[in-house]
């Protein structure tokens, strides 16, 4: 058994391979968070007055709260003086007029990565707005979505150009108060990205984002505000590479989801930030706030991630059924590799009738990875007929690894049904061996052990983002069983 | 084709193989017979390389190759196949897509193209149809929830599609109505050829009515302790195992 937990080891074991860094000249602000650096920065991004009081206002709740200590990821203190809050790469304080005038080194970072900028627009169905550390770089099919009425652009464009609508929704989900990330993001964030969806209109494309963070030492606090005005659709989807770093890197994200009458979303996530080296040094600390709420009726919100990287995972997408026959979905693989932790799930708020919610966790642990699955279902007494279903499985290579499962279920109304389901299993020696005798190599053996256990989430996402996330899942455990 | 001079083999460090000898050539079928904890099993894995099996001594040689150094997924890629006595489930992977992925493998080692899919597709319902495999059951999951009889049947499927020169059937008799017994048979008749070989490792002689074996070994305490024609599977079938202690007593 030894034998065969090291050959597992090594399969697991592989360079990280977007762990490359851009040699770019950045406007930074000094390390460290005072209200200065926040007026610094609202100043900076040239950002209207009720931007800088929100900031303001996050920042002095933050002041007063405390790290969380709730979950089951383990970690340093971070010394929030020591990070940069703002980093842009200088060009920009140029101004850019199209692609051409992009710095050709964050050009060939993207390619490093295969997302050729210049090639997006003959690229089938996906715009990408690029974020390369705190600013939006360039924005693609802009002229083709406004066409149908719909805004796709940088957040800080958002605030200059459309600040009534970003006034109006900004905070609804998440307030700024929400919790101790939610709030340091509120008061700090650079950019993000911002869609809004007309009445009736369904978004042609799938919309796409590629998060980098680059900059030494800074932490990334991006903020995406997506809404759906009655009876849209929309798809979007977030996918992030970081480069190789010795040192932690913080990131403390945002993102709501507005979906109001008939409307939906779905949003879909591939994340491979640099997770750390295989004696666990580095990684990213990933901490996010994710939230949607359906407001009116048979309004829809699909969450779909597929986590590989991070030292540390922190997030809970989330969905609050407040229309009634409002459906919210949430699909998840989280794997962890080395000595990556995952604390990872959702919370499904049943308030509106007939509210519907499905969960799909799959947890995959290799080496001394650890995996959490920590859900919240609650039904409010309003919520007559509610339903909901859970299904939460782990799997388990090796024998130091780790898979917990925490369902927090509250149930105010007895119409409600609400369903848990839960298994553990291991990459069994059985399964490899029958493969293996069949003709395939113990990598292939695993990666289509892992696939096809992560097949119901996998099936949620986009097709070319489903084919990436299988050579992701792939990629990620070469080297991993027993 | 294959010829094993003096296997020994242990499983966590208990010998269970002394010094199995051994020569199968092509056109062949043997089968291999005996009692429970005799080793037939050990030896059908350490034949396709499970790793828990540690070969302490001898030497295997198939087509000419050294087995023995092999890994597993090399000696089913040179035409060495396994029919598991617990076929293993696979979730979320389905049937087809696993018979896929292994024969375009197994082709691949052998600088044959990739099947293309209408090609595949047309070989295996054909195949499907051989073994009286329900259709449906090559859409879902890996024997996942398949009855015992299914998966045995499955087993076959996929020998009958891959096409080894070597097939080892562990047991695939057990637990068989039959139908299915018939349809085993049936296999493995049908894939009979002078270019290809079998080893039917079995408890009891039934299997042995619809397979006509060139072959008889008889293993006990982990040696070949008589070997006969077909006959003698007739004559272990009217006396038992009991007989053969005495000369296993005997000889040690």
């Amino acid at each position: 058994m030894a034998a065969v937990n090291q050959h597992i080891d090594t399969l697991i074991k592989r360079e990280y391979q977007a762990g490359f860094v851009t040699d770019v000249e950045a406007d930074s602000v000094p390390p460290g968070l005072d209200e200065d650096i926040i007026r610094l920065i609202s100043g900076r991004k040239q950002e209207p007055e009720f931007m800088l009081a929100w900031r303001l206002k996050a920042f002095r709740h933050w002041l007063t709260m405390q790290v969380p200590t709730w979950s089951s990821v383990h970690y340093p203190p971070i010394d929030y003086q020591s990070i940069v809050y703002y980093s842009a790469p200088k060009s920009r304080a140029e101004g850019l007029g199209s692609l051409a005038e992009v710095d050709p080194k964050l050009l060939e970072t993207y390619k490093k990565l295969g997302i050729p900028l210049e090639e997006q627009e003959m690229l089938a169905g996906v715009a990408v707005d690029a974020v390369f550390d705190s600013v939006s770089v360039a924005t693609t099919y802009k002229d083709k979505l406004a066409e149908h009425g719909i805004i796709f652009c940088s957040f800080s464009e958002a605030v200059q150009n459309h600040s009534d609508l970003v006034q109006q929704y900004l905070g609804s989900v998440v307030p700024h108060t929400d919790n101790f990330y939610a709030s340091l993001n509120a008061a700090v964030f650079t950019d993000g990205s911002f869609v809004y969806v007309p009445k009736g209109v369904r978004c042609p494309m799938e919309l796409s984002t590629y998060f980098r963070i680059n900059a030494l030492n800074t932490g990334q606090f991006e903020r995406t505000l997506i809404i759906a005005d009655e009876g849209s659709y929309v798809s979007y989807l977030e996918g992030c590479t970081a480069p190789m770093r010795d040192k932690n890197q913080l990131h403390a994200a945002v993102v709501e989801l507005i979906a109001h009458k008939d409307a939906q979303i779905k949003y879909s996530t591939v994340q491979n930030w640099y997770p750390g080296d295989e004696r666990g040094q580095g990684g990213i600390y990933n901490f996010v706030t994710k939230r949607g709420a359906c407001r009116g009726a048979n309004a829809r919100i699909s969450w779909t991630q597929v986590e590989t990287g991070s030292a540390i995972t922190w997030k809970y997408p989330s969905v609050i059924l407040e229309g009634d026959n409002s459906v919210g979905e949430f699909y998840s693989v989280a794997m962890t590799n080395n000595y990556q932790q995952a604390d990872t799930g959702t919370k499904m708020i049943h308030i509106g009738k007939n509210t519907r919610s499905t969960i799909i966790s799959k947890g995959i642990a290799a080496r001394h990875g650890q995996n959490a699955y920590r859900g919240l279902v609650k039904v409010l007494k309003s919520a007559e007929g509610a339903r909901n279903y859970t299904q939460c499985d782990s799997l388990l290579m090796g024998d130091q690894c780790g898979a917990h499962t925490f369902p927090y279920i509250e149930v105010k109304n007895n119409t409600a049904r609400v369903e848990h389901e839960a298994t553990t299993s291991r990459i069994g020696e059985d399964q490899l061996f029958y493969c293996r005798q069949r003709g395939l190599s113990d990598e292939d053996a695993v990666t289509l052990i892992v696939n096809g256990f992560c097949k119901q989430v996998l099936n949620e996402l986009p097709m070319e983002f489903a084919v990436e996330a299988q050579k992701l899942l792939g990629v990620s455990l070469e080297g991993a069983i027993g | 084709m294959l010829s094993i001079k003096n296997l020994h083999a242990s499983v966590d460090d208990t010998p269970i193989l002394h010094g199995i000898d051994l020569e199968v050539k092509a056109g062949e079928v043997h089968a291999i017979m005996g009692p429970n904890g005799s080793g037939k099993s050990t030896f059908a894995n350490v034949l396709a390389g499970r790793e828990q099996y540690r070969v302490t001594q001898g030497e295997v040689h198939y087509q000419g190759q050294d087995l023995l150094a092999m890994s597993p997924e090399d000696r089913a890629r040179a035409g060495v196949f396994l029919a598991f006595q617990y076929p293993v489930e696979i979730p979320g992977v389905s049937n087809i897509y696993f018979l896929k992925a292994a024969l375009n493998a197994i082709r691949k080692y052998r600088g044959l193209e990739e099947l293309d899919a209408m090609d595949f597709i047309s070989l295996v319902k054909e195949k499907v149809e051989m073994v009286k495999m329900d259709e449906a059951l090559i859409y879902r999951s890996v024997n996942e929830g398949f009855s015992g009889g299914e998966k045995k049947r499955n087993e076959i499927l996929q020998m009958m599609v891959l096409e080894p020169a070597l097939a080892i059937l562990d047991e695939t008799d057990s637990g068989l109505d039959i139908d299915a017994l018939k349809t085993v048979a049936d296999g493995v008749n049908q894939l009979r050829s002078d270019s290809r070989a079998f080893i039917i490792v079995t408890h009891y002689q039934r299997l042995l009515h619809y397979i006509q074996p060139d072959y008889v070994h008889v293993l006990a305490s982990g040696s070949i302790v008589k070997s006969g024609g077909p006959e003698l599977a007739l004559e272990l079938e009217a006396r038992g195992y009991g007989w053969l202690n005495a000369i296993t007593a005997g000889a040690a």
